[in-house]
């Protein structure tokens, strides 16, 4: 669009809505500032007790020196890297099993009662059984942020290509297409949206995975601290934690995000 | 051979856990090169799995559908044009009517200048690069031609390809892709509900009858050659056409 073929009128629409956006962002930074500061200063004043709750500032000395002491990077890096594995993992494994469904109808429907059990079993009950078979190391880890998201990944994405309209596939077929070519002409590219949406779901899952694993076996990584600051009544570290994971949750959620408006952008 | 399509004592017959539906019944008619053949007939009565079996996605229960003489196989060259466009959105219209070349691995210099060719007599070169939702419905109709053509078809199916489309808009594309495909001497074989549609465009039309479909009858359509669809419609004999089917497709109502 040009600037100087818009009419008066759009401009002040445009403009107002700028504004207002600006706005927005405002009030999001001032309730952020505002409780860091009521946090601080009631931690100051002894309104709340600063052993339990913490303090910004506490908070930020404890951070300085983790780092000091090579601590904060180490376990943040763990943790980001089994949740990145595992999530990459559930990615490709789920595609590729998916497609297989689709190819057999047989396989489908011989395996569906399965999946669904699987799907709502609640997961972090898993978690032990895996690490005693498997030992406490990161691979378990990984696993455990995988057995997480990977079945509901595979349901949404068969539903996903089940309902891929009948007729784009039969107008592949009358080009004389083969299924394997329905698969990349119609089905994939059709399903790129609901990918990206369940990657965007995944990301989370695999995290939380991720975390019930390093609770329950691991020596390393954020939900190792979490724990551990818990149990040695730390709980500037378990905070400190728990601050942290929010940031590599937007952080992981943005990348994601990039990733959805470069699809966007493509269709 | 004088018939390009021979199509012998057909039945089909759907199966499904809720019961049989027979949906042709003694289907038998023949087709001459360079025909333009209208099907019309009840909602439901199997048009749309007369042109599946014609195009050899199902095959039939009894009897024989003759393509030049020989059965219809998977690599006889028949152009579908379904009910809507089927345009894909993640492609560019350019890229969309090279799917069918691209599926048969065809694309090569000279198909590729061809494409260009016929983008450019149908007026779509301009929006070789847009999204297919640019495209107004005339046009995503026109591209989703020529994404059939430049299989160089011997045999056209199209099954209510207007049907989506506005009554103007339907007209005029009615009309331009009844003239491309007449022009182009291809025979082809039109589904419609719309009667004045099959008489402005078939040289004969072929009334089916409730389900089971069977022939109920053929009017043959005489115009002067020259007479493009829209020309055929000012006529006085095209209100005797249109009556008499609608009298044959009414023969069945109460
Ligand atoms: N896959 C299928 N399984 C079972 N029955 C089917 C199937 N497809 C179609 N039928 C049945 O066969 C009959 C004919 O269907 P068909 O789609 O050929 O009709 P049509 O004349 O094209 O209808 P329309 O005018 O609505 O396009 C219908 O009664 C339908 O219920
Ligand atoms: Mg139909």
């Amino acid at each position: 669009m040009n600037h100087d073929t818009l009419s008066a009128a759009q401009i002040t629409f445009l403009k107002a809505h700028k504004r207002q956006k600006i706005r927005i962002h405002f009030y999001r930074f001032a309730i952020l500032i505002t409780f860091l500061f009521l946090w601080e200063f009631s931690a100051y004043k002894g309104w709340i007790d600063d052993f339990i709750f913490s303090s910004p500032s506490k908070l930020l000395l404890c951070c300085y020196h983790m780092i000091r002491e090579n601590q904060l990077f180490y376990h943040i890096g763990i943790t980001l890297f089994e949740t990145i594995v595992s999530f990459i993992l559930v990615m490709i494994f789920s595609l590729i099993f998916t497609i297989l469904l689709w190819y057999s109808k047989t396989l489908t429907k011989t395996l569906d009662p399965y999946l669904v059990v699987l799907n709502s079993l609640p997961k972090s009950a898993l978690a032990p059984l895996l690490i005693v078979w498997l030992g406490a190391n990161y691979k378990t880890i990984i696993l455990t942020g995988m057995s997480v998201a990977i079945f509901g990944t595979i349901l949404n994405l068969y539903i996903g290509f089940q309902e891929v309209d009948a007729e784009k596939i039969k107008l592949i077929k009358t080009l004389g297409g083969t299924p394997t070519q329905t698969l990349f002409k119609v089905i994939l590219p059709a399903n790129a949206s609901n990918i990206i949406g369940l990657m965007k779901v995944n990301i989370g899952l695999c995290l939380v995975g991720v975390i019930i694993g390093e609770f329950i076996s691991s020596k390393s990584g954020l939900g190792y601290l979490i724990i551990y600051g818990s149990q040695v009544f730390k709980l500037d570290w378990v905070i400190l934690s728990i601050l942290i994971l929010c940031c590599i949750a937007i952080l992981l959620y943005g990348i994601i995000g990039l990733l959805e408006r470069c699809q966007k952008n493509k269709t | 051979m004088e018939y390009l399509i021979s199509c012998q004592h057909m039945f089909y017959t759907y199966h499904t856990l809720q019961g049989e539906t027979p949906a042709l019944c003694d289907m038998d008619f023949q087709v001459k090169p360079g025909e333009f053949v209208s099907i019309v007939g009840p909602s439901g009565c199997g048009k749309s799995t007369l042109l599946s079996l014609l195009c050899g996605l199902l095959q039939p229960e009894s009897g024989k559908i003759l393509l030049n003489g020989k059965a219809i196989t998977k690599d006889c060259s028949i152009g579908y044009m379904l009910q809507h466009d089927h345009l894909f959105e993640w492609r560019t219209v350019k890229k969309n009517i090279l799917l069918g070349l691209e599926i048969q691995k065809k694309i090569n210099r000279e198909t590729l200048k061809e494409a260009d060719d016929y983008l450019k007599t149908y007026g779509l070169y301009d929006f070789k690069d847009a999204k297919p939702s640019q495209l107004s419905g005339g046009m995503r109709q026109r591209a989703a031609l020529i994404r059939t053509l430049l299989l160089h078809p011997n045999l056209l199916l199209l099954d209510e390809p207007f049907s989506a489309l506005d009554y103007q808009t339907r007209l005029q594309v009615s009309d331009d892709i009844g003239s491309i495909i007449k022009k182009t001497g291809k025979t082809a074989i039109l589904v419609t509900h719309d009667l004045s549609e099959a008489v402005s465009l078939g040289d004969r039309v072929f009334v089916l009858s409730p389900l089971p479909a069977t022939i109920q009858a053929i009017v043959p359509i005489h115009f002067p050659p020259e007479f493009s669809p829209l020309q055929r419609r000012n006529t006085n004999e095209f209100k005797d056409y249109f009556n008499q089917i609608w009298k044959e497709l009414n023969l069945n109502e109460p």
